[in-house]
């Protein structure tokens, strides 16, 4: 496999959300803004770079038998990182992610890139690989935050698009619980559809 | 030092927190938990689960049962080591990794020790052990009785209450998915879009719980 399907294949072929359905808790939680799924995407994002490199580098040393212990320290590690850097320089941002920064140490597309990946493979394509998938999770939350954002308040990234008479009577739902598990359905159901035109087996 | 000095350390109320114990109060917490701020439909916590183990009921009550068991386990072993450890070292931004680690060692533990004396538990919750190392919702009531200032005793009900109401959510929808086997779904709905919609039905109906908290 080449460096550059490395970087590529978790942003569209292998994307963690709608392909392999990992990682939902934050995904259906903070996706309701745009600003929120953009910090959490780095957060994500940051987080899986480091520990796919370090992972990387250690799998000749790490013994296989305390493998899975070895990585979430280490996932745990970049996480506290994350959480001390926002809380210092992005307060209100890590007010409103709240509980799920600490919670990306149990986000299974981490330990997953770190034990399917990174553990068999060199540091550079490792690297490559939480790039990857980082992006892809971020452009994930993205997609799903923008419906809900618009829906819900009328705004993409706080800019008011619907106007004035929509904000005051938006589509709540949409951002409420209900909202991220309804429109979630949604789009699964629409690569549900796009799969089977693939294959030729739409009616 | 004597038992009730020591009792005195280890179940000190945090700074903040409410110094008394009210029936009140700890039927406010239970309600919340199970109900208003269900972890699975209102807190998104242990999603993975809920989608994974939710197609048959037998399983959906094992996962359950195991759950609650080893919330409590942690909530008691992570609030213990973090008042009792970290804040008087002043290492509170330890907490994350402090708390993954205890909780990886109790299923551990807990899974030896089952299957030693209890082999008839064990067979009945033993798979669903490892997989709950990685159950967001297990760290998530750990940091959450922290982020709230409870006391060791309001944060072991609030983790009880926050495990029946991740059995109570799963439990339902299990029920819902087993029927759903023989109903007639659209084709582009099949497999997951379609327990998702559920969910979203279900966590609708939840929303009516919001008014109960007062």
């Amino acid at each position: 496999m080449s460096l550059a399907q490395n970087f590529s294949r978790g942003i569209v072929k292998d994307n963690p959300i709608f392909k392999q359905v990992l990682g939902m808790c934050p995904f259906l939680a903070v996706t309701t803004s745009v600003e929120n799924a953009l910090g959490m995407g780095a957060a994500a994002t940051f987080v899986l770079v480091f520990s796919n490199f370090l992972v990387s580098l250690f799998r000749k040393v790490i013994p296989s038998k305390v493998r899975i212990p070895s990585y979430i320290v280490i996932i745990a590690t970049f996480v506290t990182l994350v959480d001390l850097l926002m809380n210092a320089y992005l307060p209100a941002l890590h007010q409103s992610l709240g509980i799920f920064i600490p919670l990306i140490v149990v986000n299974c597309i981490i330990l997953g890139r770190a034990e399917g990946f990174a553990n068999k493979n060199k540091v550079l394509p490792s690297v490559l690989d939480g790039i990857g998938m980082g992006l892809g999770f971020t452009l994930a939350m993205v997609v799903m935050a923008t419906f809900r954002e618009i829906l819900g308040n009328g705004s993409w990234l706080g800019f008011n698009l619907l106007g004035e008479s929509y904000q005051n009577q938006p589509l709540l739902i949409a951002i409420l619980a209900p909202g991220a598990f309804i429109i979630m359905a949604f789009i699964l159901g629409f690569f549900n559809i796009m799969e089977k035109r693939k294959r030729g087996g739409v009616k | 030092m004597n038992p009730s000095m020591l009792m005195s350390v280890v179940v000190s109320v945090p700074e903040g927190g409410e110094p008394s114990f009210s029936i009140a109060k700890m039927m406010a917490i239970i309600v919340s938990a199970v109900f208003i701020n269900n972890f699975v439909l209102s807190r998104f916590l242990g999603i993975c689960p809920f989608l994974g183990v939710s197609k048959q009921l037998d399983s959906a009550v094992g996962m359950g049962a195991a759950v609650v068991f080893v919330m409590v386990l942690a909530t008691l072993g992570s609030w213990l080591i973090y008042y009792n450890m970290l804040v008087p070292s002043g290492l509170e931004y330890l907490r994350t990794i402090t708390f993954i680690i205890i909780i990886a060692s109790l299923v551990q533990l807990v899974e030896l020790v089952l299957q030693k004396f209890s082999p008839a538990l064990y067979d009945a919750l033993g798979i669903y052990l490892p997989l709950i190392t990685t159950n967001c919702a297990i760290l998530g009531v750990a940091v959450l009785n922290i982020d709230d200032k409870f006391s060791l005793g309001y944060s072991l009900i609030n983790s009880v209450g926050a495990g029946i109401g991740f059995t109570l959510a799963l439990v339902l929808m299990a029920g819902l998915r087993e029927r759903m086997e023989t109903a007639n779904v659209p084709a582009a709905l099949k497999g997951l879009p379609i327990a998702f919609l559920i969910a979203g039905a279900m966590s609708i109906a939840f929303l009516g719980f919001a008014g109960l908290g007062g």
